[in-house]
């Protein structure tokens, strides 16, 4: 589980640290549509400039984002042999077997496909990197302020997120915990057929859910001693205020997609 | 069996940034039959330490001997198991490894894993409920019906019923009360005597350090400061104080009477000894009590 680098926060100081969390939401979300929109290799080079720029400008070294990118590597794999191989026919024939065809535009494809992946993990991986959980949600809660006018009861669902993130390392740890215990009693977790490993599971979740519930009465309990209740406006420990570096950092991006809508073909 | 720790260290997340060392060059031999106490201050790499001797985690330096099984950086996950049958393992607050429907199967389930009938399981899981002072009536009923200590008895009764050689207990009386305390530390102690078993006990109680260890092992900041009986290591109390470890109460209380000049031919660090050498230091005193 220590190899798992998506969603973890490595605390350090740079310019990409100390955005706003809600301008890197947005950035991020709009950073999603920029890569779906571009389609030259130009605007891809541009894009993959930028995407190196902030990763660069966090501090964060290139090894841990090569790392994040091995959970997905079997999906991107899946997905590009897919596109090689099964791509309508168009330009030269390179290969050609029964209903497999490797042709130029497959080729293309799947190259544009292996970039589009790449880009958006990296960006997401520089996210969750880069923003302390409580940040994000803090963030998300904020963007979605405007929704209380439709009475959705957006202070509840930020806490209720704020308490999931805020439960991950302890429930991870707790995991840790018993897969050990079961360890020394003779189970060998990920070994042997699918049903062995399923089943080598059992004595690791219904632990792992016992204790999950058990801590959430407690803390149900200790929140309402405290004098919890939803529905009430509550203030905010952590208050975000848009600063200049934000404003700087939007007017960077937008330079970057007028410069890849321009090369980009349309 | 025997237990041999050969300059071993341990990093956490070794080659990442978030790199963090919990054990530096730990050698220490603990003989067949041995009870060896390990103490220290949270954090001082105890936990990570035992963890080392069946493999959970794998030594980043040095080496680890067991018997004839040898851990090093370069063991592989594949060939454990004959290790870890020889090795029970009750961690802080076993409890939560409970997950079966019946008590009876839940402690069937370990010796299952390494072999064992269903029907040989079965049965040891009842000798077992017996052992940990649990009636049979227990066996078909749901362990998560049970109160916490009656949880932990069943969790430590699913280790003994491997049958292992070795038992690793990480502070396995805490949270019990006084009476349980001492019921499971003299459960310990009547299988180190009688089936020969070795002991590693991780312990805040130095009470339980003096009446039962051969030796004791002190930790601090990942390091091995000493590892000696208990006597060697109570006795120099100069030392005691500056490595800032807490002292059994009648060694303490046995302390403040030598500050008053009484002289003791050997600290006594159990209750019984201290009365034993008041005693004969002072007959009348006993006699009060015929």
């Amino acid at each position: 589980m220590s190899n798992f680098i998506f969603g973890r926060y490595l605390p350090l100081n740079s310019i990409v640290h100390r955005l706003d969390p809600r301008s890197k939401l947005l950035l991020s979300f709009c950073y999603l549509i920029v890569v779906f929109l571009a389609n030259s290799w130009l605007s891809y080079a541009i894009l993959i400039g930028f995407t190196l720029a902030a990763i660069l400008s966090s501090k964060i070294s290139l090894g841990f984002f090569l790392k994040g990118l091995r959970p997905m590597l079997w999906l991107i794999a899946f997905t590009v042999v897919v596109q090689l191989l099964f791509s309508p026919a168009g330009g030269h024939v390179y290969f050609h077997w029964t209903i497999l065809n490797i042709t130029q535009a497959g080729l293309v494809n799947s190259g544009v496909i292996f970039i589009r992946f790449l880009l958006i993990i990296m960006m997401s991986t520089l996210l969750t990197l880069s923003t302390q959980p409580l940040d994000i949600a803090t963030g998300l809660s904020s963007l979605m302020k405007p929704l209380r006018w439709v009475r959705i009861p957006v202070d509840t669902l930020a806490m209720m997120l704020a308490i999931a993130l805020r439960f991950v390392p302890t429930l991870m740890d707790e995991a840790t915990k018993i897969m050990n215990a079961q360890r020394a009693r003779g189970v060998d977790f990920g070994e042997g057929g699918l049903i062995k490993q399923a089943k080598s599971f059992i004595p690791l979740m219904v632990p792992l859910f016992m204790s999950a519930f058990n801590r959430a009465e407690d803390l149900s309990t200790a929140m309402e001693a405290r004098g919890y209740r939803d529905s009430e406006h509550r203030s905010q420990y952590r208050i975000l205020t848009w600063q200049r570096r934000d404003t700087m950092t939007w007017i960077v991006f937008l330079m970057v997609l007028a410069a890849m809508l321009a090369t980009r073909r349309w | 069996m025997a237990i041999t720790f050969e300059h071993v260290g341990y990093t956490y997340q070794a080659g990442t940034p978030m790199a963090t060392p919990a054990l530096s060059d730990v050698s220490f031999t603990v003989p067949d039959h041995g009870y060896l106490a390990i103490i220290g201050h949270t954090g001082s790499g105890k936990s990570t330490l035992i963890q080392q001797i069946n493999a959970l985690l794998k030594p980043t330096t040095g080496k680890i001997s067991v018997d004839d099984f040898t851990i090093t950086p370069q063991t592989t996950n594949a060939d454990l198991k004959p290790l870890r049958r020889h090795v029970g393992m009750v961690f802080q607050f076993p409890e939560s490894q409970l997950f079966e429907e019946t008590i009876q199967r839940d402690i069937a389930f370990g010796p299952q894993n390494f072999g064992v009938s269903e029907d040989e399981a079965n049965q040891r899981a009842l000798n077992m409920l017996e052992t940990v002072g649990l009636d049979e009536s227990f066996a078909d009923r749901s362990p998560f019906e049970l109160s916490g200590g009656q949880m932990r008895r069943v969790a430590i009764a699913g280790v003994l019923a491997m049958q292992p050689k070795i038992l690793v207990l990480d502070e396995p009386t805490a949270g019990l009360d006084p009476q349980g305390r001492l019921e499971m530390m003299t459960l310990f102690n009547r299988l180190h005597q009688e089936q020969g078993l070795t002991i590693i006990l991780v312990t805040h109680q130095m009470e339980d350090v003096a009446a039962y260890a051969d030796e004791v092992a002190v930790m601090q900041a990942g390091k091995l400061l000493t590892c000696a009986t208990p006597q060697e290591v109570f006795n120099d109390s100069d030392w005691v104080q500056s490595s800032d470890i807490a002292v059994p109460r009648a060694a303490k209380f046995a302390q403040r009477l030598s500050d008053r000049g009484v002289k003791w031919d050997q600290l006594p660090l159990t209750a019984d000894q201290l009365a034993d050498q008041l005693v004969q230091r002072w007959p009348g005193m006993g006699a009060h009590h015929e």
